[in-house]
């Protein structure tokens, strides 16, 4: 589909193919796939392992016969609903929790420009779009646990790599950099973190330097 | 699947609910459920898959592949209470037949993955069996075992690098 340079690591492919992964990463990892073919078939490969383990798993005796499950199956007459693929900037799972495509987002200034919508999911991990003048810095990036940063729109630079649209980055506490929108129009983003989402005041960022020295 | 898809077989249907209702309840155990909820989880996987027999294409992923990733998401709904983002399906164009070589060539592969699990180290496989079925996250696997991460992800990668090896 689009030319995505930067993938999804095995750990994570793993772990959403498990069903281990906060909603706010499922969502991120979801929508990468819906823009990267390589990954969606990686995916395919960690579903089999499920699917072979399955198989392979001891039989634990149930309750229900066939004649329960067909009198469900009778009593259940809603059509199962297919999705259509999105032609829009979201993938349609994206669309779900935004209410919409990008014109439907409820942005809120954060400062210096940037913009934020956090998007309902469950505690464990949180994930919002970041809107991104064309040409400014990222809000600082310090991290803290994992962080997945996916662009949906423009593209961002930092100093070894560019992003754009389809590509993430997968960022755990280690990784330091200055990330920079290009030039020329706004950057989105889908970024999801599972540490605290500390918004960014003053104090946090000096706090955050000092302990950097 | 093939009779389920094509006619509704509720013979067919029968068979498969008795290889894979067991173990799809085992699934549920293992990653947390307690019996209750585990059995009324399966008989909504089962009746899923009755309901969405004909959207299985036998050309993209087996039998058992396909159920896993349905009692997989109804895990998610029904016990975890959370949504599943799912990738958009990639659009086929009208309605393809499922080609017979491709399903019979991803027919063989999953045998092939099936030795090549069970060939495994021990070690690696009771790590994937825990990545996969089991209710612990890398870290909380690491917790428990007294392992550090280190290792637990290295012995996965390793596994991986084996099942790689193993399909090609
Ligand atoms: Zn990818």
């Amino acid at each position: 589909m689009t030319d995505v340079k930067h993938h999804l690591t095995d750990d994570l492919l793993m772990s959403y193919a498990a069903g281990k992964l906060p909603e706010a990463f499922n969502l991120v990892v979801a929508t990468h796939i819906t823009l990267c073919d390589e990954c969606r078939a990686r995916l395919g490969a960690f579903e089999a392992i499920g699917g072979a383990l399955l198989d392979e798993e001891d039989a634990v005796e149930m309750d229900a016969n066939m004649g329960d499950i067909f009198a469900k199956i009778e009593a259940t007459n809603s059509e199962i609903q297919v999705t259509p693929a999105s032609t829009g900037v979201f993938p349609s799972a994206l669309q779900d929790y935004v209410g919409g495509d990008l014109d439907a987002v409820k942005w809120r200034p954060v400062g210096m420009g940037v913009k934020q919508a956090i998007l309902k999911t469950s505690k464990t991990a949180t994930v919002r779009l970041l809107r991104i003048p064309a040409g400014a810095a990222m809000p600082d990036h310090g991290h803290h646990g994992t962080e997945l940063t996916l662009v949906l729109k423009g593209a961002f630079k930092d100093e070894h790599d560019r992003f754009a649209r389809g590509d993430i980055e997968v960022a755990t506490e280690a990784d330091h950099h200055t990330p920079i929108a290009e030039a020329g129009e706004d950057c989105i983003c889908l970024s999801a973190t599972d540490a605290p989402l500390k918004f960014r005041g003053l104090l946090p960022r000096i706090a955050q330097r000092f302990a950097r020295i | 699947m093939a009779r389920i898809r094509a006619s509704q077989d509720r013979e067919a249907f029968a068979e498969l609910f008795s290889h894979f209702g067991p173990r799809v309840k085992a699934f549920l155990m293992k990653s947390g459920s307690n019996m209750t909820m585990a059995e009324e989880c399966t008989q909504d996987v089962m009746v899923t898959l009755w309901r969405k027999a004909h959207m299985f294409d036998p050309a993209r992923a087996s039998v058992s592949t396909w159920i896993f990733t349905i009692a997989r998401n109804r895990r998610i709904d029904l016990i975890r209470k959370e949504r599943r983002p799912e990738p958009d399906e990639l659009t086929w164009g009208p309605e393809p037949e499922p080609e017979q070589a491709e399903a019979l060539g991803l027919q063989q592969e999953s045998a092939q993955l099936r030795d090549a699990l069970a060939t495994l180290p021990e070690k690696q496989r009771t790590l994937i069996q825990q990545a996969y079925f089991g209710d612990l996250t890398h870290s909380e696997i690491a917790a428990n075992t007294g392992l550090p991460l280190g290792t637990i992800k290295s012995r996965i990668r390793l596994a991986l690098e084996r099942l790689r090896h193993a399909m090609k």
